[in-house]
């Protein structure tokens, strides 16, 4: 059982780990103007291009830290690593690279977590993980984050980001869209609530399962969201792409994503929706 | 032995069975039924209600077509949202009326294309999955030639996998696992042994369950053979209850890529 002491608990798991290879760069590059900024610039704010608006990207552990109470994180799961079921060419030094960029052993950070004093189980995805690629250790974090949620009646909030199926893992990794999407059902029989923030980009395997089936589905601004990337697309169907196809702001006209909330009202807006739903089931 | 690209290769065949071969001989009394009451009808799937050996089923399968203009218009057997949206319609009937779904599978993966993205080929494949972990009723899968990512799984979330001889499930095709992995789709020889896609890979580490006998290329016999066998195990898992059911195939799926690490 996990009692409500938990969430009080001083102990903040983010301090002391591991500090990943990105942090000595003194610079960092926005996705969108590709202007590059001093990393101080931005360090300690909302991790906004100060001169597009763009979000930038932000490390799980980084996003935890200014998106939840402090101290209140309390990591799980934390001892997965992946396998190379496969013998797949080349995957043992991709994983050594991922885990050198990131700082993480894996594409996803799962956990307990309290925002603006709403408890709730949380999984953030790791853009500098091979871009959140879904893996077995990906799909068994998520998965096990929602049975713990299921257990303790909380809501769970899902930060997603991802290039898609981790390919080195074979039918592996297809087969965590089937398993998260299971766990996300038995949640949500239960009537508790599922928010998912998507970040840029999210697509593929993560768009077809786990992402799309949130009961609130939210966006930060100009995030690609599709399930084929635009480059496939255009390779395949010699097809030139409209401007803005895919973003945040085209998904929300098509219907597929609730609200698109830039950076600084995200912890607010997360905060009201917890409480809305009756702490997802615990009110 | 077979290489798993000749297994490719031969799932790919020119004059190999497709879909409806199996239909006209596996189901009498089949009704087509079309379209998603949203958008519209996807000729790459096709739905309907009939009988195996007398018990009516649901039936939905991804068709490749025969000839060129059937080819053409079911898409190659690649669905759009409406075509998984379709599925989805069946499979909440064949829920409300207690029959048994049996799926087919023969795909190079959900269709990718602008159309497609606009109507939320993401979103589809995602409510197929959760929706059919879900079902209160029995669904077997069959493999009978190629299946690539969540198109195919769009289908195969199923109490039982099974797949012929010849046929490959892979989370990607070889074509495109080799330009995204070494930018180079040439190599799609190599990505079919690394991505470990055949019947016989998927028999081993349990994402299947059977694997049938192609009869050398008798596919009569192989229609019989699976006949047979889809009543029986049909008969096996109606005898089960909506819970233990529905809890026994997410415990199929739970324990993939899932032990303690």
């Amino acid at each position: 059982m996990i009692n409500k002491a938990l969430f009080k608990k001083p102990n903040n798991r983010l301090e002391g780990e591991q500090e990943a290879a990105r942090d000595a760069e003194p610079t960092v590059v926005c996705a969108e103007c590709k202007d590059t900024l001093p990393r101080a610039a931005v360090a300690g704010t909302d991790f906004v291009c100060p001169r597009c608006g763009t979000p930038l990207a932000m490390g799980a552990r980084e996003r935890i830290r200014w998106l939840t109470d402090e101290g209140s994180f309390q990591e799980t799961e934390t001892g997965h690593r992946a396998v190379d079921r496969l013998g797949f060419p080349g995957y043992a030094e991709k994983l050594v690279k991922a885990q050198r960029d990131s700082g993480e052993p894996e594409g996803v950070l799962t956990g307990l977590a309290a925002v603006d004093g709403e408890p709730c189980a949380l999984f953030v995805m790791e853009p500098y993980f091979i871009m959140g690629s879904m893996g077995a250790v990906v799909g068994e974090k998520i998965t096990r984050l929602f049975e713990l949620a299921t257990q303790e009646c909380l809501p769970v909030i899902g930060y997603t980001v991802s290039g898609g199926a981790r390919i080195q893992e074979g039918m592996f990794s297809l087969m965590q869209m089937a398993k998260t999407s299971g766990a996300v059902l038995r949640h949500s029989e239960k009537g508790l609530l599922y928010a998912a923030v998507l970040t840029h980009p999210t697509t593929g395997g993560v768009v077809a399962s786990f992402a799309m089936e949130a009961d609130v589905i939210l966006a930060e601004p100009k995030a690609q969201i599709g399930f084929t990337g635009p480059r496939v697309i255009e390779q395949t169907m010699r097809q030139k792409l409209p401007p803005g196809f895919q973003r945040s702001e085209f998904m929300l006209q098509k219907g597929f994503i609730d609200r698109i909330v830039p950076r600084n009202a995200q912890k607010k807006e997360l905060s009201m929706l917890l409480k809305l739903h009756g702490r997802g089931g615990r009110a | 032995m077979t290489t798993a690209y000749e297994r490719v290769q031969a799932a790919r065949r020119k004059g190999r069975p497709t879909a409806d071969y199996y239909m006209q001989r596996l189901f009498t009394d089949f009704l087509e039924m079309h379209g998603d009451r949203r958008y519209g009808d996807d000729p790459a799937i096709v739905a309907g209600v009939g009988r195996l050996t007398g018990r009516p089923v649901t039936v939905i399968a991804l068709e490749k077509g025969v000839t060129t203009e059937e080819k053409i218009s079911r898409n190659f057997g690649s669905a759009h949202p409406e075509g998984y949206r379709k599925a989805l319609r069946q499979m909440k009937l064949a829920e409300k009326f207690r029959r048994p779904v049996v799926c087919i599978i023969d795909t190079a993966g959900a269709f990718c294309g602008v159309g497609a993205e606009e109507r939320g080929q993401g979103q589809a494949i995602a409510e197929n999955l959760m929706v059919m972990m879900g079902l209160t009723v029995p669904i077997i899968t069959v493999f009978i030639g190629e299946g690539y990512s969540g198109g195919a799984l769009a289908l195969g979330v199923a109490d039982r996998v099974w797949m012929l001889e010849n046929a490959v499930y892979s989370v990607i095709s070889p074509e495109g696992a080799a330009s995204i992995v070494w930018k180079d789709a040439g190599k799609a020889t190599e990505a079919c042994e690394a991505l470990h896609m055949t019947a016989q890979d998927l028999l081993a580490c349990g994402m299947a369950e059977r694997v049938f006998s192609e009869e050398d290329g008798d596919f009569d016999k192989v229609c019989s053979a699976l006949g047979t066998a889809l009543a029986d195990e049909l008969v096996a898992l109606s005898a089960l209850d909506a819970e233990t059911l529905t809890v026994k195939r997410y415990a199929r799926f739970r324990a993939m890529g899932g032990e303690e690490t």
